[in-house]
């Protein structure tokens, strides 16, 4: 279970979480919504400890993140970078597999090759591609390395930072299947960063909207279309006019 | 404003190069921190060699010949009053050990390695690769610092002892086929002047300079701004920085070693 309480972080004048209070129950699949650039990305560096809150809690199964020893913290997650983020040093099976070839996870090299080919298998990606570097792909495929990556070690606690922008519709069913699938197989607890209305139908149990630094609406997915929350309804149907002025 | 207020804008500067250099220290002993405690990545130190050492030869090689040249030309001007076949062997040789074979191969590897180790850092940082090492529970500093800090303190005395010789080499070219002088004579009294310490006093500064430029390279690569510009600047810094503490770190070193 992760527990956010109260979380504020600003970069200078630029107050972007104001109080964001959260929590997501274990081997559920939260999805955070939100306009672009009110701190999604931010909030969950936050609970990953790369950037440190002003101010706030986060309790991680109860313990508080701050304390927690971070070689053994950090690996019980996943993370999928906006931009990917792969080591363009190292050839994409390296990338895949680097938790398995270091530290505590540390296996033989031809074993975790062979994780990494099968974890690129799941994200559509052929073994051809394991040998060539992150520069030789396709927007599209550095994004499903990405998702490989996080998913390599088999994490308890995954986030995904909009795992299907820039994905072809057929390959966005795939990744949206996928992460339901690391859910409700693996039993993983998942945060997912989407602007991609159809993935959070696919993916959400709960769903959660950032707005103005603080939580606006969280509930089921059900709920999400009857909510009564003009901001909520403003961001799903895509409306120009509403409560949410369209420049930020 | 600095028209208005020179005192204000000097303090300013001041009070920022103090900031700076406290910054860089600290950052200084997070790096020997990381350097004492496992793990040590083998294969990125190897890396580094190669890519800090071998791939800095030819740059430094040649600038080593054309200054051990020069240096010779110079010497016989002066010296040539007093007796040039033996003044200019052992100047050549004396001066290339102590001072230039390391101020220069220091100066040349600044100017390559620390750009292209705060560019390569810098733009892992702004596209979130060091982010995601540390999700990967690697510690940037253990990857990224310790293997190019080391490599370029091991690969630098390597690099000087090299261009030593070859500066010796340009000197002996010089005086041998410009400016008349015996070779055999030339080789004895290069050996006969040139002593241990001036070649090993060189080569700890070639030491002391290969893990100062290492060190500026990551910081301000580890420190860089966002975006591309911010890469930029980062890579300007260091080089800059690099160059400067190199030429420091050689008084202070000559210092130390000669003045006694
Ligand atoms: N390291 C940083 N330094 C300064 N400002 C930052 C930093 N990281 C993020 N910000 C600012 O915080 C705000 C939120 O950024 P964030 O990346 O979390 O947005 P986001 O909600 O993920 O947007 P998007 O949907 O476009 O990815 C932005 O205004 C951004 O400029
Ligand atoms: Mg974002």
């Amino acid at each position: 279970m992760i527990e956010l309480r109260d979380i504020h972080k600003a970069f200078g004048r630029n107050h972007v979480l104001r109080g964001v209070t959260l929590t997501v129950p274990k081997g559920e699949s939260m999805v955070i919504i939100g306009g672009s650039g009110t701190g999604k990305s931010v909030l969950l560096k936050c609970i990953l400890g790369l950037v440190r809150p002003d101010a706030g809690q986060i309790l991680i199964e109860g313990e508080d993140a701050s304390r927690a020893e971070r070689e053994a913290f950090l690996a019980r997650f996943g993370m999928l970078f906006q931009g990917g983020a792969l080591f363009d040093s190292l050839p994409v099976w390296q990338n895949v597999a680097f938790r398995l070839m270091r530290g505590a996870t540390k296996r033989p090299k031809a074993e975790a090759r062979e994780i990494a080919i099968e974890k690129l298998r799941r994200v559509g990606l052929k073994p051809e591609v394991a040998d060539l570097f992150p520069a030789e792909l396709s927007g599209g495929m550095q994004k499903r390395v990405g998702l490989a990556r996080a998913i390599a070690a088999d994490p308890e606690i995954i986030f995904f930072d909009e795992p299907t922008t820039g994905l072809d519709p057929i390959m966005a069913g795939v990744i949206n299947e996928l992460i339901r699938e690391i859910v409700v197989e693996m039993g993983a607890t998942a945060m997912t960063i989407t602007h991609d209305m159809s993935s959070v139908r696919a993916i959400a149990d709960d769903v959660a909207m950032l707005h103005g630094g603080v939580i606006q609406w969280t509930g089921p997915v059900a709920d999400m279309d009857h909510s009564g929350d003009p901001y909520l309804d403003q961001f799903i149907h895509g409306r120009a006019e509403g409560p949410i002025e369209a420049v930020r | 404003m600095i028209l208005l207020n020179p005192v204000g804008a000097l303090g300013r500067a001041v009070l920022g190069g103090l900031a700076a250099v406290g910054r860089l220290a600290l950052y200084l002993g997070a790096t020997l921190y990381a350097m004492v405690r496992p793990p040590f990545y083998f294969r990125e130190f190897g890396h580094a060699v190669w890519v800090i050492g071998y791939n800095s030869l030819p740059v430094v090689g040649l600038t080593a010949i054309f200054t051990g040249a020069a240096l010779a030309l110079q010497i016989y001007e002066g010296g040539s009053r007093f007796n040039a076949g033996q003044v200019v062997p052992s100047i050549v040789a004396i001066g290339m050990a102590r001072e230039l074979g390391p101020v220069m191969a220091g100066l040349m590897v600044a100017a390559r390695v620390s750009s292209s180790i705060a560019a390569e850092i810098g733009t892992m940082k702004v596209t979130e690769q060091i982010d995601a090492l540390v999700t990967l529970s690697t510690d940037p500093m253990r990857y990224l610092t310790v293997p190019r800090v080391l490599a370029a303190t091991v690969t630098v005395p390597v690099l000087v002892a090299v261009g030593d010789s070859i500066g010796i080499f340009g000197g002996y070219l010089v005086g041998t086929q410009s400016l008349g002088l015996n070779a055999a004579a030339y080789l004895r009294n290069t050996a006969d002047y040139l002593e241990i310490w001036d070649v090993t006093s060189g080569l700890v500064k070639g030491a002391a300079f290969g893990f100062l430029i290492a060190l500026v390279g990551c910081y301000f690569g580890m420190n860089s701004g966002r975006g591309a510009q911010g890469v930029g600047a980062a890579t300007k810094s260091a080089v800059v920085a690099a160059s400067v503490l190199v030429l420091a770190a050689n008084y202070i070193l000559t210092t130390l070693f000669f003045a006694a």
